[in-house]
């Protein structure tokens, strides 16, 4: 009855969310206005308001947030570190590295990216996991947290080092790797739909087995899974979510760490019942946040990262300060 | 000629779980150089010995956990390698010493996950599958317990809770590693009788255990480990000996007989060697 109650809420959430970035942005329009847009109808320039700028954004909006929370989910679970998040640990960072390095070398943002994404997203995740199996099981979640953020400092300086070679790279870099969806278009989002579904088949298919992951290698191997190949999956549905998402808005920290956050703490600790909450949650955030950067400094926008930073940060303090880590 | 010979060591061939010529290492060591054994249907064995002999490398090797170096593995007549894992985990269930669960898991979604060897894809949760985890509810006697949180039991409660996901396994042989360690002697007796309740319905059941009394009151068969090597086996009155103890922990004690029981009883255990005062260098 209680979950039952939070899905409905968390659907509402995504649904005003939705709603608030159709409607809110330099140049309110009325919900009649939009109302008729979507059914076919309306003035030239709603049509355009709606049609080309705002519902491109906000499709694009949900594909990015629902791939990084449930990326989060997904990291946090085998990892096994409450604290695992893409954008924390290097994965963003790395999927980041690899596209400055693509736009330096004649590539534009426009064109596409989402593979050269998803390349650097995947030797970030690789080097994650592996940290954490040096790292052994047990040991103060902290710990990883702080190599991810080695890691991702070293990836974004190296980014910088990038913008310094080449002026007209480095506004556009610099313009992408603060993490924005302003002016998304279309044909960047289907250009990363196909990996984003290959993504989610991997999460259907690997979900259950993961579930039984968080009860140790060794009782998942006694029901007849395979870790191995378990981890591989989820690596690789990861690097394709976090890139994925990476190459449409830029490399947003801290949403891959709030999303799962309260969906944990809405659903408890199944993590097939922590990826449905993601689904309405992870969308509901970045829409959110997005609309938020349009509204606090019209008719200026603010960067979306810069949003998503200032409401994750105090989140993961949060966690950091409760009396103990939640175990996973 | 050679495949004959270790197969005809096999006395009776409908050994539910038996290993051949197993050798065992982890990395460059050699934990376990060349070892036969072979479960008894419907028994309780208790695989003893001193810490460092193998006798949990033995149990993770049974239950295809790591896999031989050497030798085969054979369930119900198949190597074990060679079977799918989930078949295999639907004869075999192992319970692994010192579970975690992630935090807030109720017993019965602990137990629930027994059934996973049984389900797929597209079977999801079946009635078969429902009906399985009330009866592990009810033969662990954690029915009461059923939608706590694990992390909220006792050791006693929260070990017979994993013991109940390895009953909704449904499984005929029952691997256990240490199932008692960390527990108190009440909780101990609590997990030894469920053990012993769960041979009486016919399981075959293997497990490490440390406490030589508990072992020799509680199984029907004991193996005696040491140096990665079956030193002796046979029922617990038959092969505990003080010979035997002496030679597995390096101790010396005399032997009484459990009134009730008839089982053996260690007392007056004491070093063979006194104690040399440490040496300061």
């Amino acid at each position: 009855m209680k979950t039952y109650r939070n899905y409905v809420a968390t659907w509402v959430m995504l649904f005003l969310a939705c709603l608030a970035s159709l409607l809110f942005g330099a140049g309110t329009l009325e919900l009649g206005q939009a109302f008729a847009v979507l059914t076919g109808q309306g003035t030239e320039d709603a049509r355009f308001v709606v049609m080309e700028l705002r519902l491109p954004r906000l499709v694009i909006g949900m594909a990015t947030g629902l791939a990084l929370g449930v990326a989060g989910a997904l990291l946090q679970t085998l990892t096994r570190n409450p604290l695992a998040e893409p954008g924390l640990l290097g994965v963003s960072a790395g999927s980041a590295f690899a596209v400055s390095l693509a736009i330096l070398l004649g590539a534009s943002t426009a064109t596409l990216t989402t593979l050269i994404s998803q390349v650097g997203a995947l030797a970030g995740c690789g080097l994650v996991v592996a940290a954490t199996r040096i790292q052994g099981a047990g040991q103060d979640p902290v710990r990883l947290v702080l190599a991810g953020a080695t890691l991702t400092g070293l990836l974004l300086s190296l980014s910088s080092l990038l913008m310094l070679i080449d002026q007209r790279a480095a506004d556009e870099i610099r313009f992408w790797i603060t993490g924005s969806l302003a002016g998304k278009r279309w044909d960047q989002l289907t250009a990363t739909m196909p990996s984003l579904l290959l993504a989610g088949a991997i999460v259907v298919g690997v979900a259950r087995p993961l579930a039984s992951l968080a009860l140790g290698e060794k009782v998942a191997m006694g029901l007849g899974h395979k870790p191995g190949l378990i981890r591989l999956m989820v690596i690789v549905a990861v690097a394709l979510l976090v890139g994925g998402a990476t190459a449409l808005a830029g490399p947003l920290v801290f949403v891959g760490l709030v999303v799962p956050f309260v969906a944990r703490s809405l659903a408890g600790a199944d993590i097939r019942k922590t990826l449905w909450l993601c689904l309405p949650i992870g969308p509901a955030m970045i829409i959110a946040a997005d609309t938020l950067s349009r509204l606090l400094v019209t008719p200026s926008e603010m960067p979306l990262g810069v949003i998503t930073a200032v409401i994750g940060a105090p989140v993961l303090m949060v966690i950091i300060r409760a009396r103990r880590i939640p175990a996973l | 000629m050679n495949q004959f010979m270790t197969m005809s060591k096999i006395n009776s061939p409908r050994a539910p779980l038996a290993a051949q010529s197993l050798m065992m290492s982890h990395g460059p060591h050699t934990i376990i150089p060349h070892l036969d054994i072979e479960l008894r249907t419907g028994e309780v064995t208790a695989i003893v010995g001193p810490n460092g002999c193998g006798k949990s490398t033995l149990l993770n090797g049974l239950a295809r956990i790591h896999k031989p170096r050497q030798g085969t593995i054979v369930l119900d007549g198949a190597d074990i390698h060679t079977l799918p894992a989930r078949d295999v985990a639907r004869k075999l269930a192992l319970l692994p010493q010192d579970n975690s669960a992630p935090e807030g898991l109720t017993v019965t979604d602990l137990i629930r996950f027994g059934r996973h060897p049984h389900q797929s894809w597209l079977s999801q949760w079946s009635e078969d599958d429902e009906r399985a985890v009330r009866k592990a509810l009810r033969a662990a006697d954690v029915g009461d317990l059923a939608n706590r949180p694990l992390d909220t039991l006792s050791g006693g409660q929260r070990q017979r809770a994993w013991i109940a996901m390895s009953i909704a396994q449904e499984t005929q042989l029952l691997l256990l590693d240490e199932p008692t360690s960390a527990l108190d002697l009440g909780h101990q007796i609590e997990v030894f009788e469920l053990i012993r309740a769960l041979a009486s319905q016919g399981k075959t059941i293997a497990m490490v255990v440390h406490d030589l009394v508990s072992a020799c009151r509680y199984a029907d068969h004991i193996i005696a480990m040491c140096h990665g090597e079956i030193v002796t086996e046979g029922t617990p009155s038959k092969v505990i000996t003080t010979n035997l103890i002496a030679e597995l922990y390096g101790v010396a004690c005399d032997l009484m007989h459990d009134p009730v029981s008839g089982s053996p009883i260690l007392v007056n255990i004491r070093r063979v060697h006194p104690a040399k005062p440490a040496e300061i260098t």
